[in-house]
Parts: C-alpha cells; sequence; structure tokens
C-alpha cells in the first residue's frame, strides 16, 4: 500500500505547477464567465479593462520584478500592438486571433530590438533609454498621419459575439481569456528553468553567467516577452475604446504601469490583478474624491496622476513590495507566529555558547 | 586619553566585538595586534563612529563619543585613516591636505600647516599640485598620515599604515610616528598586522583574539614575551 | 548651405538649453549617484510659478530670481525628504521615486493651472541678430540662452575649483567616506548639490518655455535629450553635460531639419542607443578609482 501511496504524493498537484495553474485557471475563468453574465455592461466593460491592463503588467512583473530590468516605456509598446492590431483590421480581413497574435509578436520584435541594447544597461540608465523610447515611438505615429491615422487614430472593431452573447461580454469574456492565458503561460515560466535564469540574472550577473547562464539572451528575452504582453494588452484594450492614437498612450501611461505593478506587487502574478484594478478605478475615485472637494473638472483628471505619483513615492519608501508583497508577508508571518504558538521554544541561550 | 570600556559589536549573528576594554595614554602610541578577523579594524571604525556599536563605551577626555555622527567624532579631534588609507584620488595632494584643515584652522593658518607637514615629507612637494593618483603606494601612506596630522588631532587612529609597503617605508613612516607623538598630548591607537614594526615605536600593545581582549601590557614586556608573540603574533 | 548654418545656430541654442538641464542632472548624479528624473519637471514647475507671478505684475528679473532660488529649494527638499531615507538600499527604488515625483509635478501643474499651451515672454526679443544687412537665425534670445548656461557653468567652475565649499562638495562626491572622517558634513553637502542641481533645472525652464508650447508637459522631451546629453558627456562630469548638450542639439536639430520635425524623439534615441553602445561612461568620465 505505501508505493501506491507514495505514488500518488509524487503525483501530487503541488509538483506539477502547470497543471495546478491551468486548474486555477479554469476555476477562475468559470468563475469570471458567471460573474460576467450577471454584470451589467458597463461592469463588463471595466471588468475587461482590468483583464487588458493584468495583460500587460504581467509582462511588466516579469521584466522588473523578476529579471530585475526597468521600463518606462511599456505604454509605447502597447501602442506598438494596438496599431498592429489596427492596421492588420484595416488592411486585411484576418480573424481576430491571428490579429491580436500579430500584435503580440510585432511588439516582441520591437522588444528585441530595444531589449539588445538594454542589456549593457543598468537602472537609471535603462529607465532613461526606455523613457527616451516611450516619447519617440507617439512622434513616429504623429509622423505619418496618413498611415497611422493622425489625431483621429484608426479605429478597430470587436469581433461579433456568436450566438447569444451580447458584444460587451464577448469583448469581455476575450479579454479574460486572455488575461488567464497569459497568467497561466508566464506563471509556468517563472516557475521553470527560465525564470530562475531571469531571477539569477536580476540578483547578480557575474555569478549567474558562471552558472552557465546566458545572461545578454536572457534579458532580451525578458524584454521580448514583456514586450509581447504589451502589445497583446494594448490591443485588447484598444478593442475597448474602438480607437487607436497616439493620445491614448501618453508617457503617463507607462508610468502609471509602473505605480500599478510596484503597487500590486512586483514579480508576483496576482498582484497584477490588484494593479490593475488600481488602474482602472482610480480615475473614477479621484474623479469623485475631486468632486468631493469642488475642484474643477480639468483638476479631476490630474488629480488621478497627482495620486499615482504619491502613492508611488510612498510605497518605495514605505511598502516596496507591494499589496501582494504585504500579503504574503502576512501569510508567512502569520504561519510562523502559529507554529509558535503550537510548539514552545526551546531556549536558545545555552546554544549561543559563551 | 581614550578609554574603551566593554565595547560590544555585532554585524548581524557575527560578533565582531566582545566586552573590549582598554585605555591608551596621552603622548604615547598604543598598538592594537592580533590576527586577521580579530576585530581590529572595526575597533578603530567603532571609535570613529563609522559602526555602531551594541554595548559599552568610548570615552576621550570625558567625553562620550558614542551616538556622535561621523564628521562629529572628526571634529571633536579625532583623526582616523581607515585600512586602505582613504587617499582622495582626484583630488591634488594639495588640496587632499587643504580638506583636512577647513573645518579646523582658519583660512589665513592653513597654507602654514601644509607647508608643515609637507616638510615632514619632502617627496610629497613634487606632487603638490599633481592629482593624488600619481603616487605609490608608500607616498600615498605619506600623504593621508600628513592629512591626519595636519588638524593637530588629539586622537590619532591609523588601521595597517604599513600593508603593501616595502619594509624600509614602513621604518621610516613608524620612526616618524614616534618622533611625532613623543613629548605632545596626542594619543594614537596604531593598528597593525606587522606586529613586530609596530612593537618597535608602542609604548603600550593589546592583543585581540576573535573580538576579545587577551593581553594589554607594555610593549617592552609583550614583545620580550616569546610565547605570547608565537602564539598571538605568529612570530 | 545657408539651411545648414540655420540648423547649426538652431542647435547650438537648443543644445545650450539641454546642457542646462544635463548639469543639474550631472550635479545630483555626482552627489548621490541617482539620476533625476523629476529634474525637468521641477523646472516645469518653477517655470510656472515665473509665470504667475509675471502675471501678477512682477517685473521680469526679480521673477526670474526669485524662482532660480524656488528651484533651489525644490531640489533641496527633495534630496532631503525623499531621496536620503532611500540611500544604500536597493538601485531601483530612488529611480522610481523621481519618476513618482515627475509625475507629481505634472499633475501639479495641471491641475493648478489646467492644460491649455499658454506663451511665456522672452526675456529678450526672438528676432534675428543683425550684422549689418544680414540677419542670421540666431536671436537676442539665443544669445541670452548662450551667455546665461555659460554664466552657470563659469558660476559652477569657480565654486568647485576654488572655494573651501566647493572642494568640501568635490571630496564628498568621489569619497563620502573619506570626507566625512575629516570633518566634512556631507549630508548638508548633498542636499546643496541638490539644491544647484534645482537652480540649473530651473534655468533650463525658463530658457525653454517662450519657444515652445508652454504646458506642464513640455519639459518631458527636453529632460530626455539633457539625460542624452548627460550620457554622452559622462554623469558626472559638467564639462561633459556642456559637450554632450551641444552635440545633442546639433544632432537633433539636423535631424529635424532634413528628416523633417517630429522623428527628433526617435533621432535622439538612435542617439542614446549609439552613445550607450560605444562609450557608455561618456566622453569625460573618470578613470576607474584604483584604491589604494
Amino acid at each position: 500500500m505505501t508505493g501506491l501511496a507514495e505514488r500518488a504524493r509524487s503525483l501530487r498537484l503541488q509538483r506539477q505547477p502547470l497543471v495546478r495553474h491551468l486548474a486555477c485557471a479554469l476555476v477562475a475563468g468559470a468563475i469570471l464567465y458567471w460573474v460576467t453574465d450577471h454584470l451589467s455592461a458597463y461592469n463588463d466593460y471595466q471588468v475587461g479593462e482590468i483583464a487588458s491592463y493584468v495583460v500587460v503588467l504581467v509582462g511588466l512583473s516579469l521584466l522588473t520584478g523578476s529579471s530585475g530590468q526597468f521600463s518606462l516605456g511599456n505604454g509605447a509598446f502597447m501602442a506598438v500592438g494596438a496599431y498592429t492590431m489596427a492596421l492588420f483590421m484595416t488592411h486585411t480581413g484576418t480573424n481576430f486571433i491571428l490579429e491580436l497574435a500579430a500584435a503580440a509578436g510585432v511588439a516582441a520584435v520591437v522588444g528585441v530590438l530595444l531589449g539588445i541594447p538594454a542589456t549593457r544597461l543598468t537602472g537609471p540608465y535603462l529607465a532613461g533609454m526606455t523613457l527616451l523610447f516611450a516619447l519617440a515611438v507617439p512622434s513616429i505615429a504623429d509622423k505619418w498621419p496618413a498611415t497611422f491615422g493622425g489625431d483621429q487614430g484608426l479605429t478597430v472593431a470587436p469581433p461579433t459575439a456568436p450566438g447569444s452573447l451580447s458584444a460587451e461580454q464577448w469583448l469581455t469574456d476575450i479579454q479574460i481569456i486572455g488575461a488567464l492565458v497569459v497568467m497561466v503561460l508566464v506563471g509556468n515560466l517563472m516557475w521553470s528553468r527560465y525564470g530562475r535564469a531571469f531571477r539569477a540574472v536580476r540578483d547578480d550577473e557575474i555569478a549567474a553567467s558562471l552558472a552557465g547562464i546566458h545572461v545578454a539572451r536572457t534579458k532580451v528575452v525578458a524584454f521580448a516577452i514583456s514586450a509581447a504582453c504589451a502589445g497583446l494588452g494594448g490591443a485588447l484594450l484598444s478593442l475597448s475604446t474602438g480607437v487607436v492614437n497616439t493620445g491614448a498612450f501618453p508617457l503617463t501611461l507607462s508610468i502609471s504601469l509602473l505605480a500599478a505593478m510596484v503597487i500590486g506587487g512586483a514579480g508576483t502574478l496576482i498582484g497584477m490583478v490588484w494593479g490593475g484594478i488600481l488602474l482602472v478605478y482610480m480615475p473614477q475615485w479621484s474623479t469623485s474624491l475631486s468632486s468631493d472637494f469642488n475642484l474643477g473638472i480639468g483638476a479631476a483628471a490630474y488629480l488621478a496622476t497627482i495620486i499615482f505619483g504619491v502613492v508611488l513615492i510612498v510605497a518605495m519608501l514605505a511598502a516596496p513590495n507591494g499589496i501582494q508583497g504585504f500579503l504574503r508577508w502576512l501569510w508567512v508571518y502569520g504561519r510562523a507566529r502559529l507554529r509558535e504558538r503550537r510548539r514552545p521554544t526551546a531556549p536558545l541561550a545555552a546554544a549561543a555558547g559563551d | 586619553m581614550l578609554e574603551v570600556r566593554d565595547l560590544s559589536v555585532s554585524f548581524g549573528a557575527v560578533r565582531a566585538l566582545r566586552g573590549v576594554s582598554f585605555t591608551a595614554e596621552p603622548g604615547a602610541v598604543t598598538a592594537v595586534l592580533g590576527a586577521n578577523g580579530a576585530g581590529k579594524t572595526t575597533l578603530l571604525r567603532t571609535i570613529s563612529g563609522l559602526v555602531k556599536p551594541k554595548d559599552g563605551a568610548i570615552r576621550f577626555d570625558g567625553t562620550e563619543l558614542i551616538g556622535h555622527s561621523v564628521e562629529g567624532v572628526a571634529r571633536m579631534g579625532v583623526s582616523h585613516v581607515p585600512e586602505g588609507r582613504g587617499v582622495i584620488e582626484e583630488l591634488t595632494v594639495e588640496e587632499n591636505l587643504r580638506l583636512a584643515t577647513l573645518w579646523c584652522l582658519p583660512r589665513r593658518q592653513r597654507a602654514a600647516s601644509i607647508d608643515q607637514v609637507l616638510e615632514l615629507f619632502p617627496r610629497l612637494q613634487a606632487f603638490r599640485h599633481r592629482q593624488a593618483s600619481m603616487l605609490s603606494g608608500g607616498e600615498r601612506q605619506m600623504l593621508v598620515l600628513g592629512r591626519a596630522l595636519v588638524s593637530r588631532p588629539r586622537l590619532l587612529l591609523l588601521d595597517e599604515p604599513s600593508l603593501g609597503l616595502a619594509p624600509l617605508i614602513t621604518a621610516q613612516l613608524m620612526g616618524l610616528l614616534r618622533e611625532q607623538t613623543e613629548g605632545t598630548d596626542m594619543t594614537v591607537v596604531l593598528v597593525e598586522q606587522n606586529a613586530r614594526s609596530a612593537l618597535s615605536v608602542s609604548h603600550h600593545a593589546v592583543i585581540l583574539n576573535l573580538g576579545q581582549v587577551v593581553v594589554s601590557d607594555d610593549a617592552a614586556t609583550v614583545a620580550a614575551d616569546d610565547a605570547l608573540r608565537h602564539h598571538y603574533l605568529g612570530f | 548651405m545657408s539651411l545648414f548654418w540655420d540648423y547649426t545656430l538652431n542647435g547650438v541654442a537648443s543644445g545650450m538649453i539641454y546642457a542646462a538641464l544635463a548639469l543639474a542632472l550631472v550635479l545630483s548624479y555626482r552627489a548621490t549617484k541617482i539620476i533625476n528624473f523629476a529634474q525637468g519637471a521641477a523646472g516645469m514647475l518653477t517655470t510656472f510659478i515665473a509665470f504667475s507671478l509675471l502675471t501678477r505684475g512682477w517685473s521680469y528679473w526679480p521673477a526670474f530670481v526669485a524662482v532660480l532660488l524656488i528651484g533651489f529649494a525644490i531640489g533641496a527638499a527633495t534630496e532631503f525628504i525623499l531621496i536620503r531615507p532611500l540611500q544604500g538600499k536597493s538601485e531601483l527604488n530612488p529611480v522610481i521615486v523621481t519618476v513618482g515625483l515627475l509625475v507629481v509635478f505634472e499633475g501639479l501643474a495641471g491641475a493648478i493651472y489646467g492644460n491649455a499651451s499658454r506663451g511665456f515672454p522672452p526675456a529678450f526679443s526672438q528676432s534675428g541678430l543683425r550684422f549689418g544687412s544680414t540677419t542670421i537665425d540666431f536671436s537676442h534670445f539665443d544669445l541670452f540662452i548662450l551667455c546665461a548656461v555659460l554664466a552657470l557653468m563659469l558660476a559652477l567652475l569657480v565654486l568647485f575649483r576654488f572655494t573651501a565649499l566647493g572642494l568640501r562638495m568635490r571630496a564628498s562626491a568621489f569619497s563620502r567616506e573619506i570626507a566625512r572622517l575629516l570633518g566634512v558634513r556631507v549630508g548638508l553637502l548633498l542636499t546643496l548639490g541638490w539644491g544647484l542641481a534645482g537652480i540649473a533645472g530651473s534655468l533650463a525652464g525658463l530658457l525653454v518655455a517662450p519657444t515652445s508650447a508652454f504646458g506642464p508637459y513640455y519639459m518631458n522631451l527636453i529632460l530626455v535629450y539633457a539625460f542624452t546629453a548627460a550620457v554622452i558627456g559622462g554623469l558626472e562630469s559638467p564639462v561633459g553635460a556642456l559637450v554632450g548638450g551641444l552635440i545633442t542639439g546639433l544632432c537633433i536639430s539636423y535631424v529635424g531639419g532634413y528628416l523633417g520635425s517630429g522623428v527628433e524623439p526617435a533621432g535622439a534615441l538612435v542617439l542614446l542607443i549609439a552613445a550607450l553602445m560605444v562609450r557608455p561612461e561618456g566622453i569625460f568620465s573618470r578613470p576607474p578609482a584604483r584604491r589604494v
């Protein structure tokens, strides 16, 4: 009997991250499907937005949290993905899955192009370069208004819903599926050998290369994946708004993404859900906050950015691991305290000697 | 006079100093000796304020040093020449010296003090307006010693000044050190791995082992005690 | 051919502005090894304050000086409140803090002053200088830019090379621990360094405002151009900031002139990447220290 029990134990879900992730994703997907079925169209829209942001944030979390590279340019990668999808939609008639894949793919290629020089850069240098990238991309789109639609931008049409589903719900479901797929894929990546390579490079490049990890390639891969996620997320998000123009991708977007990732918890997956919620609801909260204080309409828009900035600063000073980090700390701390209660600790003085 | 009482320093789980107590008299050189890792550098860094102790007291001429900032301790007349010398390479020799005079000497006196110090170390005169990065190891040691002396310190802490230097230069520096100390009321604490040369210029010797004081006695007595020398100092 | 000279003169004028902001980045980087991404936005904020003062009836020069002093205060306060607590911890945290501050400044300016771009009165006429019968594409105001930035650099040069305070500041930047052991109040000097950086940043903001549409985001591009300039020149070299600024200004002017306006940021990106691949430590970098 013990033999069987042992085999069963070895097959336990804990040893199979892929299975565990898929299971979680399926459960979450089912719950969310039921939820979106019962929500109003507007709330569906918001859930979809959150899901799209989660896609972007997961990539950013991988890049900055796991592989330690800094990017202030992921808003620009979102633009790349969104414009790619819009162009495909305008000029070709392929189905939307291919268009989304193209968005992710083109963004990934640009990510590789940017990631190659990035391998030689650290912290602030990388920040500066990605900052410049974030400003350069919209300017390119503005330069050729014929192709890119100028101020008006390009329109995108969400895919037609099958059967009796409403268009909004179908779109939201697509976005949620996108988020879950990306979370499962990236989650597996973070648990795998590649994930360990990312973290090794983040912690100590020299040690990592001595251990046989190809540092530059690892960094470029992380960059490309994060760009692909941002491109995909940008494309998904633009399906919600229906239009792709440069005004949708200002520098503030990249910074808000960074803030959301940091506050959610850099390097985590679930933390990115908190981040997405923050990104979608922050403008609303600040609008209602500003009307509470009777500030003008213009002020409301800026209040959101001020709050993001302040929260970012405070988080760095007080809680650099974000919400998810705090929750994890609670979890670990709570378990440790529980264990202490159950087993009285042996006196330590004798062990210390002298 | 420097009085160290029951000084304890920990770096996380590592206890670098445990209950260290000794006294260093003015007008005399007190050598602090011991093997690598015995805690000698930590001791000096704690006195000058770079390291915060867990426990104990450090009194210099009655004033408690613990709790003051590094620059505060320096401004009380404590000159610490750290391990590795600490020449500021991007500055010239003159600027290195001048830097030390800024807090304690009025402008009129600074040039004179610098001249005096350069008379002690004639080899540095030629490099006066050159970048300190051009100096050899021995010249750098002269510079930092000169920089320490130019502010007329009441307490001089020297961490392994002979490291990497040829024996001839070491002997010269040690001789100069003894010269500058005797007859003044400057207290000197000299940390050295080269115990032989240190003992030859000191008046008092303290031996540290694993963070604790194991010997505190006249330098001559310690130098004469073969067993002690072999066990703790390796010669 | 005359177009080339126009672009060149243009590039020199804008290059001096990038040099001023790059100087600000260099000063704060030398002090604390941190790039202050909020420096441009701080300059923007102080320029908005100048605008307020001017509309309230202040005349130009008192407002100019007042705003430089406010820039000093903002820079010093930033170091003391936000950067000091983060010294010694992870490398990314101070970067994120300055980025957060950038956003806060932009938000504040937008909230207080609104989004509409406005015109900022120039201190000097913006018509071209005349030599006899020819008019060149370099205005009185451009000349003012050149003189103001050179004056600032000269003042800093004198401060650093010839004063006791300057010696202390250089020592604190080169070798913090040793300076402390020599009785130098390093903390105070770091704050002072950031204050000086704030002055340079405010100057840059004031010099740019008349030449561009002046709104909460107008310094963003200038900041990244200044960053490029500082990287090219060497992040710890004030002279490098000047040289890097001129190089960047000229490059961007030629790109904008010959390839059409609107692609300058892309051109700057290429320039930055090239600089980072070829000589990341900059033209005027210090040799790596050999501590003996």
